[in-house]
């Protein structure tokens, strides 16, 4: 019974990791690539440009 | 396991974006500059001695290109953590990720962001038409989604069910079509259009390429640990 708890917390908090981190990853991508605030895509606009995000 | 995937994302996104950060200033910044001569309007098309074809020199503007390479570090580490969470998902699942097979990761993600989005809204070189922002973005996001499932279906789909669900999220979104102006008011000549577009998804291609090898290594390199 131990064991089974063990290996349920395991695996949850594995998936609970890998998700927080495509999260977090996709959250930098809109900010640096996506965000239309002006300050923003004035900042990023050739990276943008060079990655093939859609701007202005 | 939090701490593997956190430093492997960190090391492999923040070294691939500074590579694709020089590649950028050299390769593609010279084309985009001349290009915004166009948008401005300092240079003519089809203008008397608007259209010299040869460019702004190479320069490095402190805070410009400063910018740049910080924004490219934060666009691939966000690509980063992407992929190591992918790498993640798989390697619970049985998968071995080992540092050749790091590369297929990387063009897998080259595709996914770069190349499927480019086949139906091509990299935009400055002073080209474009439509509205937020619809072009609706299609962009809508494309790497649905093109990073199609790849995780042909990489580790076992069967034609699958496969064949992958051609056509493949297809789909190329079919349905992208947000496209109404009208070409573009003032760049067709030429950097063209160099521009290529020069930004050969840049992507060998940032992303990297970017799966370095992942992949450093996934394996704090597995050891």
């Amino acid at each position: 019974m131990t064991t089974i708890t063990r290996t349920t917390t395991r695996v949850n908090s594995n998936t609970l990791a890998i998700a927080f981190t495509a999260l977090l990853g996709l959250g930098i991508m809109i900010f640096a690539g996506h965000v239309q605030a002006s300050t923003l895509h004035d900042a990023a606009h050739d990276v943008r440009h060079a990655s093939g995000f859609p701007c202005h | 396991m939090f701490t593997r995937i956190l430093t492997s994302a960190l090391f492999a996104g923040f070294a691939a974006g500074l590579i694709a950060a020089v590649l950028q200033l050299v390769f593609v910044q010279p084309v985009l500059l001349h290009a915004e001569l166009y948008e401005t309007g300092a240079k003519l098309h089809f203008g008397t001695e608007g259209s010299v074809s040869h460019g702004p020199a190479l320069t490095f503007d402190a805070m410009r290109d400063g910018l740049s390479i910080l924004f490219s570090a934060l666009v691939y580490t966000g690509y980063g953590l992407m992929l190591i969470a992918a790498m993640a998902l798989a390697d619970e699942r049985g998968v071995k990720i080992t540092t050749r097979k790091g590369i297929l990761w990387g063009l897998a993600g080259f595709i996914t962001v770069h190349f499927a989005p480019a086949i139906s809204l091509p990299p935009e070189v400055p002073g080209s038409a474009a439509a509205d922002v937020a619809t072009r973005q609706v299609w962009w996001f809508s494309t790497i989604a649905v093109t990073g499932l199609s790849m995780a279906l042909i990489a580790f789909g076992q069967n034609w069910k699958a496969w064949g669900a992958a051609i056509v999220l493949l297809l789909l979104p190329h079919v349905i079509g992208a947000p496209h102006p109404d009208t070409f008011t573009g003032t760049t000549p067709p030429e950097l259009g063209s160099l521009f577009a290529s020069r930004a998804l050969g840049v992507g291609l060998a940032a992303w390429v990297l970017l799966g090898l370095f992942a992949a290594y450093f996934w394996q390199h704090e597995g050891n640990a």
